[in-house]
């Protein structure tokens, strides 16, 4: 058997699937921040996959990758300096005690 | 390639790079004014600019970057709002504890990510022009350091806009796949329908309809807003939405097929009935001023998606035209919520009581405003919905017409609620309020411009027409 590119893309979208899953089930932001960088990897891995198989002779894809890679440091980066200035306000990352703004 | 298509973002660039500098070389850190108005300059000779760029027709980079009156039309909402912003927050920065002057040179990043977004013509420039935008939104929803209200908002839409990124980014990813190129009109000719397709669809839906905060991916913007600085709150509730709107327009008429495709213009539809209806009926029970104007944001979109509806020029214009003046009343009603919280220290509809006799300019402006946002002829808004409405009752569809003017009409009634208290209720102090230049400023620009194109709408109509017909 040869892989092709399914396989890529159910590893993608398995693990698009299980990064929503943390997003969804954890409560410490941190470990949702990681979910997050699983569902931006299933991109990538989409991404490449794509490049290799239908578009091959072109780079775009693997630039599009590169990009959200570099966009996802940044971000990562912002994220984990505003989770530094709940913790110093509240003492916790969890989620569930960000709870003074609500309807 | 040609550069000379890229002036208006490298002018911004440079303005938010050359502030950050001067930032580093002010000896006093704290003294930020002169900041303030460096930016307000840089930014207004940055919108003369944009009046020369009209007419021109091009792409750029590969057709990474398009440059049509569309996009111009785009990057002057986003400096209109931008310079609205930094005016009404110049005195706000004196409260912030730390890093005063960096504020500034934010907020021109994240004008210069908007600007991206308009202009671009492939997923991946909308990819980084969104970030540049949303990263930037992260930090200034937080910039009030030691503020616990600050940093929960901050972090509520740094993990909320992170997810929504990753969604529309597994969209965008599934569309590179069907068609093999990321350039948005080229798509145009190569999808057709496919369960990949469907998912690719709903995914983008929801990332944009994060960004312009459309029911039921609303959640996020009344804690947000809420917790936010109040020019920001302002800053994402217009130009954020408008930025999510510029993209949305362009990718989805320009770049999904309707024959053959996915009909996204049904699920838009319902997006426009459901946003119309929630933003309006949840808004009404409100008691904090920021967390109605939210609410009010979300029906607002509502309104702009029925422009998309009818997915054609006369539709988009008037996206256009109601997003600017949405732009220009949603800034004077902030400015009025700027001062009242700095002098008052108040949020609370209630604490509104008796402004008229204390204050009688912002009381005019705030009722003024918001009779706008209400669509109360001769105001500018009604103008707006009129452009809005009459472009889908053109296509035979009656019922968007009908809901948006019955949610109008809800939407008076707390629109109204917040005038009764201005002018009915008598003060608990009889102190005149102190209104700061810079803000007497702006609520007089959006009080003059609501009413002004109101009454004269054909200046602003025509340009939206011209912008809007570049698309088609």
């Amino acid at each position: 058997m040869t892989i092709g590119l399914t396989h890529f893309l159910l590893l993608g979208t398995a693990l698009f699937c299980l990064g929503l899953y943390g997003l969804l089930s954890k409560r410490n932001a941190i470990a949702i921040l990681m979910g997050i960088e699983l569902m931006l990897n299933a991109v990538n891995i989409n991404l490449i996959a794509f490049n290799k198989y239908v578009a091959a002779g072109s780079y775009t894809g693997q630039v599009f990758s590169v990009f959200v890679i570099v966009v996802a440091a940044a971000e990562v980066a912002v994220g984990l300096a505003l989770v530094l200035a709940i913790y110093k306000d509240r003492l916790s990352t969890n989620v569930d005690d960000l709870d003074w703004l609500k309807w | 390639m040609n550069m000379s298509l890229l002036s208006t973002e490298i002018l911004t660039a440079v303005l938010a790079c050359g502030l950050l500098i001067l930032c580093l070389l002010s000896p006093n850190k704290e003294k930020h004014r002169g900041i303030g108005y460096a930016t307000l300059f840089g930014l207004l000779a940055i919108l003369v600019t944009t009046f020369f760029q009209y007419g021109i027709n091009e792409t750029t980079f590969h057709e990474l970057w398009i440059h049509d009156d569309y996009s111009v039309f785009m990057k002057e909402l986003f400096l209109v709002a931008a310079i609205l912003v930094t005016l009404s927050s110049i005195d706000f920065v004196d409260t912030l504890p730390r890093f005063r002057s960096e504020y500034y040179s934010l907020i021109v990043f994240a004008a210069l990510g908007m600007m991206v977004m308009a202009s671009a013509n492939d997923l991946v420039t909308i990819y980084v022009g969104m970030e540049l935008m949303t990263i930037t939104f992260f930090v200034l929803v937080a910039y009030v350091l030691g503020n616990g209200r600050s940093s929960e908002a901050g972090v509520k839409y740094l993990l909320l806009g992170a997810a929504s990124s990753a969604v529309l980014l597994f969209g965008m990813s599934l569309l590179y796949g069907l068609t093999g190129t990321t350039v948005i009109p080229e798509m145009m000719a190569k999808l057709h329908w496919s369960p990949a397709l469907v998912i690719a669809v709903v995914t983008l839906i929801a990332g944009f309809g994060f960004k312009i905060s459309a029911v039921p991916f609303h959640m996020w913007s009344p804690d947000i807003y809420e917790g936010a600085p109040t020019p920001i709150t302002g800053y994402l509730a217009v130009a954020s939405k408008a930025a999510g709107f510029a993209v949305l327009v362009r990718v989805f008429i320009d770049g999904l097929p309707l024959q053959n495709g996915v009909d996204w213009l049904t699920v838009m539809s319902v997006l426009a009935g459901i946003t119309m209806v929630i933003g309006n009926v949840v808004a009404i029970p409100q008691t904090n001023i920021k967390r109605m104007l939210a609410y009010s944001s979300v029906a607002q979109a509502g309104y702009l998606l029925v422009g998309l509806m009818s997915a054609d020029a006369a539709g988009v214009k008037g996206i256009l035209f109601y997003a600017m003046l949405y732009v220009v009343a949603n800034m004077g009603a902030f400015a009025v919520a700027i001062v009242v919280a700095k002098e008052l220290g108040t949020e609370e509809i209630p604490d509104y009581a008796g402004l008229a006799i204390r204050q009688p300019l912002l009381a005019s402006v705030m009722t003024i405003s918001l009779l706008s946002l209400a669509g109360i002829p001769p105001l500018a808004g009604f103008v707006g919905k009129l452009y809005l409405f009459s472009a889908i009752m053109d296509k035979g569809v009656l019922w968007p017409a009908f809901v948006g003017f019955v949610m109008s009409m809800v939407s008076v009634y707390y629109y109204l609620n917040v005038a009764l208290y201005m002018w009915r209720d008598e003060p608990k102090d009889n102190r005149p309020i102190h209104v700061p230049g810079a803000i007497k400023f702006t609520v007089l620009f959006a009080m003059v411009a609501t009413v002004f194109f109101g009454i004269y709408p054909g200046p602003l109509a025509e340009v939206a027409t011209m912008a809007a017909k570049s698309l088609f």
